[in-house]
């Protein structure tokens, strides 16, 4: 499982508890101190994008974070429930949607503006941020 | 930290002075401030951002908005930051083309263009 997991409700107000739990356990897990500023401000935008997401599609349940530390690199995952909302949803919330999309996509654009490693997926609820970090100094000689 | 707001006046600029995090759940308070002021007239305006802490693209969004109501009145929208934290998300996002960051509000209030 994950090192640290937070479920949150869809609200603005929770997003900065994401970026602050997540940059202890990013410092804890070893992610240089210089990186920090990067983790905090990545998963802060995930984290608004869900938000963002959850609120237009009308849904009532938590944004996922996963916080996990490996042996040489911290990933985090940010999920929602969107894709779900997408399929059950019909048609009534597409306008609304479409506003979310345009804030999402500059939130997406400072994500892969910043990190090296993210992908962006899917799983069972919805879509999921995937961005990963190293934890060690990179070897001089490989 | 939450957000802190102050206006103050020189000569024809308003300089918007704003501290603690500007993000997803504040930003909404910085975008009222922006747009009460060009409904009252205050069409130059230099945003102070050193003592901000955090800003994400929510906030980004919000000075984009101040700058075009702003423009909509022929009006001006300067940043002044010497955070290279802060910097750097506009440099990602190319901003910095369109914004003009200044290193003192002395500079952000003589800047003419």
């Amino acid at each position: 499982m994950a090192t640290v997991e937070l479920r949150f409700s869809a609200l603005p107000e929770h997003v900065r508890t994401a970026r602050l739990v997540a940059a202890a356990v990013a410092r804890r897990a070893g992610v240089d101190e210089a990186v920090l500023d990067e983790v905090r401000l990545a998963v802060g935008e995930a984290c608004s994008r869900a938000v963002g997401l959850h609120q237009s599609g009308g849904l009532s349940s938590p944004v996922r974070v996963a916080l996990i530390e490996d042996d040489k690199k911290f990933a985090i995952e940010v999920g929602d429930d969107a894709a779900v909302a997408g399929e059950t949803g019909g048609t009534a919330v597409g306008g609304a949607a479409d506003g979310a999309e345009d804030e999402s996509d500059m939130g997406l654009a400072v994500i892969s503006g910043l990190v090296d490693d993210v992908e962006v997926l899917s799983d069972d609820h919805g879509g999921l941020i995937r961005m990963t970090w190293p934890t060690a100094p990179a070897p001089l000689f490989s | 930290m939450d957000l802190s707001l102050s206006t103050r006046t020189v000569g024809d600029r308003t300089i918007v002075e704003v501290g603690g995090e500007i993000d997803v759940y504040t930003a909404p308070k910085l975008r009222e401030q922006l747009v009460e002021l060009v409904n009252d007239g205050s069409f130059h305006l230099v945003v102070d951002m050193e003592g901000v802490d955090f800003l994400d693209s929510t906030g980004l969004g919000v000075l984009v908005g101040g700058l075009k109501r702003v423009r909509a009145h022929e009006g001006s929208l300067r940043l002044v930051c010497n955070q290279e934290r802060i910097l750097k998300i506009f440099r990602i996002t190319g901003l910095t083309k369109v914004f003009p960051i200044h290193n003192s509000v002395d500079e952000a209030v003589a800047a003419t263009d």
